[in-house]
């Protein structure tokens, strides 16, 4: 048996009355790009915010099922969120920079979580997660400039760069190129491809060219249930389930 | 039969033709424009005409006559002076007598009256005793004194009345006026702005010439000191408690609508819960701005929380998101992002709320802070939050509830004060709203 980074079983999520997610199970790979695909609405966005409890901020969400990152249950009481999602990064669907300098966003994790011990560390860890994140050489000349002052495709790279910094083992993407222009979007793809050396990468697309081009494992998402999981280049040439093949060839959505 | 197909050209309509349907719009454009421009100008009109006429009542109180005159006490007048019974009665005769001599030495001719003279200048008596007192080496030295001229005076000069209307009174005769007429030709008799009015306390209801508005302003300044002080952390971290922590249920919803009630809460009802929770009850000083600042605290919370809990409310959640995605507890999200960028919202709210608890007069005419004559205050500063004090609104009702009509321009000067504060307030607001904004 393969020791798996994530691995979910039995997960249903509810909204209120609504029962969002219905009886998934997953297992993701460490240092693997898995993708979600699906329709507007299938529950991908909200299954990818059980990984790091971001949906406990939501009053009317309820989780139930085991959800195990590394062998340790992220809902088990003892488990801090916090701690969890410094562990658990993650990249929203639209740009979202706090309204500081370029320095300050990519900063702010390591300082709260003290991974520097002093100006110089952080100095190096805020110019690596830059460079990582694609961005060092625009952005190098204007660190203190305001991080909201960047163009979109430039504002989410610094957003990846602000979530790798707290050196986190898990990657959560939400449609993180929903708002970005064509040349951006592959500027921001081939960074994933890169990061999948460093960490596990989940990323949630309403784009089957982007699951196809930059993920390893692809999950289908319908109505709630995951229907069909496995090897992206099976998913995308030789579908199992009906359903799949319906969304992959556009006739459903 | 008309045929749908049919090949019959549509007829050709310019662009540059307006058809009924598009005037009938304009038109009811143009129209809502006009009542736009007709309602603003009407707030406009109101707003000049209000400034005028308080302008108008109101600048008289900052300016006052005074006689010029310099006065040579020797050691013995003195002595002799501060032994009589009456002290100020005796001052005011070594006044006149000084008087008479020196606008002969400088050659002014007025109809002389010792009596007139008193009348003039009632106050003198007391004002240059207060004055030797204070300043014992200036006896037997020649001083140089600026003597305020009765309020009846002032009042001719400030055209409250005139000589057909005057009626002969102990304070001013008809043929006074002559004697006010050749001062002021003489030049002895000079207006200059009135400092005192400014800076100076509360005088008695026979003095309108001497009110000041200062003391009132002092007390008005210790208040909100406290309203400041107190009601800016309660409010601001009830709010972020309700707004950001708080689950959402029965309870919080009541405590929710109970604030938004206690908003529209008459401001009297504070009064009466002040004096019986904080004076009754606590046994606090009456009058004391200390007991003001409570009270002007409990009318100021609900403002400033429901000001706080909306610009809270106004922070894009995507910020939250962001800093809870990279693992930041609660409160850090909420101190290092969220109420930064609330905090313009946040100090407008508290302004405003100050600015109105600086105009509240109702709650403080029921804890006593009503205007006082000052004179168990020598020096009439009054000098901490326990104090008997007034508040700058209440002294201006008391002033508007005298008698003398000396006091009305007082009550009007004294909303001229007010609304300055109130101005410098709002542009503080504003200073500090664009401070905080240009930060991202």
């Amino acid at each position: 048996m393969t020791d798996y980074k994530i691995s979910a079983k039995g997960v249903q999520v509810y909204y209120g009355d609504t029962h969002a997610i219905k009886d998934v199970d997953v297992d993701i790979e460490d240092k693997t790009v898995t993708a979600f695909i699906g329709p507007s609405g299938c529950g991908k966005s909200t299954f990818l915010r059980t990984l790091n409890r971001m949906n406990d901020t939501i009053d009317i969400c309820r989780v139930q099922g085991d959800i195990r990152i590394d062998g340790e249950d992220i809902y088990d009481s003892a488990v801090d969120p916090v701690q969890l999602r410094a562990k658990v990064g993650m990249v929203f669907q639209k740009p979202n920079p706090f309204p500081k300098s370029i320095y300050d966003n990519v900063a702010y994790g390591p300082k709260i979580h003290g991974l520097a011990r002093n100006k110089a560390e952080l100095d190096e860890i805020v110019e690596s997660s830059l460079r990582k994140a694609a961005l060092w050489t625009e952005a190098k000349d204007r660190l203190n400039a305001p991080g909201t002052g960047l163009s979109g495709g430039q504002q989410q790279r610094l957003c990846i760069a602000r979530a790798i910094a707290t050196a986190p083992e898990v990657l959560l993407m939400d449609e993180p190129c929903s708002a970005l222009d064509p040349i951006a979007t592959a500027q921001v793809e081939e960074l994933i491809d890169e990061l999948r050396q460093s960490f596990s990468v989940v990323i949630v697309t309403h784009s089957m060219q982007q699951a196809a081009r930059v993920s390893q494992k692809t999950a289908f998402f319908h109505l709630g249930n995951l229907v069909e999981y496995g090897e992206t280049d099976k998913i995308f040439t030789n579908p199992e389930d009906p359903r799949t093949e319906s969304y992959i060839s556009g006739r459903i959505g | 039969m008309t045929d749908l197909s049919s090949t019959e050209p549509k007829a050709h309509r310019s662009l540059k033709v307006a058809d009924a349907r598009t005037k009938k719009r304009n038109a009811a454009e143009k129209r809502f424009r006009a009542y736009g421009i007709v309602a603003i100008a009407i707030g406009g009109l109101f707003l000049l005409a209000l400034t005028y006429n308080i302008l108008k009542a109101g600048l008289p109180a900052f300016t006052q006559y005074v006689v010029e005159l310099e006065v040579t006490l020797t050691q013995d007048e003195f002595d002799a002076a501060e032994s009589q019974m009456l002290k100020t009665a005796a001052y005011t005769d070594i006044f006149i007598g000084n008087f008479e001599a020196n606008l002969a030495e400088r050659g002014v001719a007025v109809p002389y009256d010792a009596d007139a003279i008193e009348r003039l200048l009632g106050k003198v008596g007391g004002d240059i005793r207060s004055y030797y007192r204070e300043n014992l080496d200036d006896i037997g030295q020649p001083v140089t004194f600026q003597l305020q001229t009765s309020s009846r005076v002032e009042g001719y000069f400030k055209g409250r009345v005139n000589r057909d209307t005057i009626v002969d009174s102990r304070f001013l005769m008809g043929s006074d006026l002559d004697i006010v007429d050749a001062l002021r030709d003489s030049g002895v008799l000079t207006s200059r702005f009135n400092w005192d009015f400014i800076t100076g306390k509360d005088s008695g209801v026979d003095n309108p010439g001497g009110a000041g508005i200062g003391a009132s302003a002092i007390g008005s300044l210790f208040m909100m000191l406290v309203v400041l002080f107190l009601s800016l952390p309660i409010g601001v971290a009830a709010s972020i408690y309700l707004e950001e922590f708080a689950p959402k249920n029965r309870l919080t919803d009541l405590v929710e609508v109970n604030i938004s009630n206690l908003a529209a809460v008459p401001s009297i009802v504070f009064g009466i819960l002040g004096l019986s929770v904080f004076i009754q009850f606590a046994h606090l000083p009456q009058s004391a701005p200390l007991v003001g600042g409570l009270v002007l605290t409990l009318m100021t919370l609900p403002t400033i929380i429901i000001s706080t809990r909306a610009s809270l409310k106004s922070v894009p959640p995507s910020i939250r998101d962001a800093a809870l995605g990279i693992g930041a507890s609660k409160m850090q999200s909420v101190f290092h992002h969220v109420l930064p960028l609330a905090m313009p919202g946040i100090l407008t709210g508290t302004i405003i709320g100050l600015a109105q608890a600086l105009g509240e007069t109702a709650p403080l005419l029921l804890i006593g802070m009503v205007g006082f004559v000052a004179r168990e205050y020598p020096d009439g500063v009054v000098s901490g939050f326990m104090d008997p004090n007034s508040a700058m609104p209440a002294q201006i009702y008391t002033w508007a509830a005298r008698a003398d009509v000396g006091f009305y321009e007082k009550a009007w000067g004294g909303i001229i004060v007010l609304l300055i504060f109130l101005l410098l307030m709002n542009a503080l607001a504003i200073f500090l709203r664009k401070k905080f904004e240009r930060r991202w």
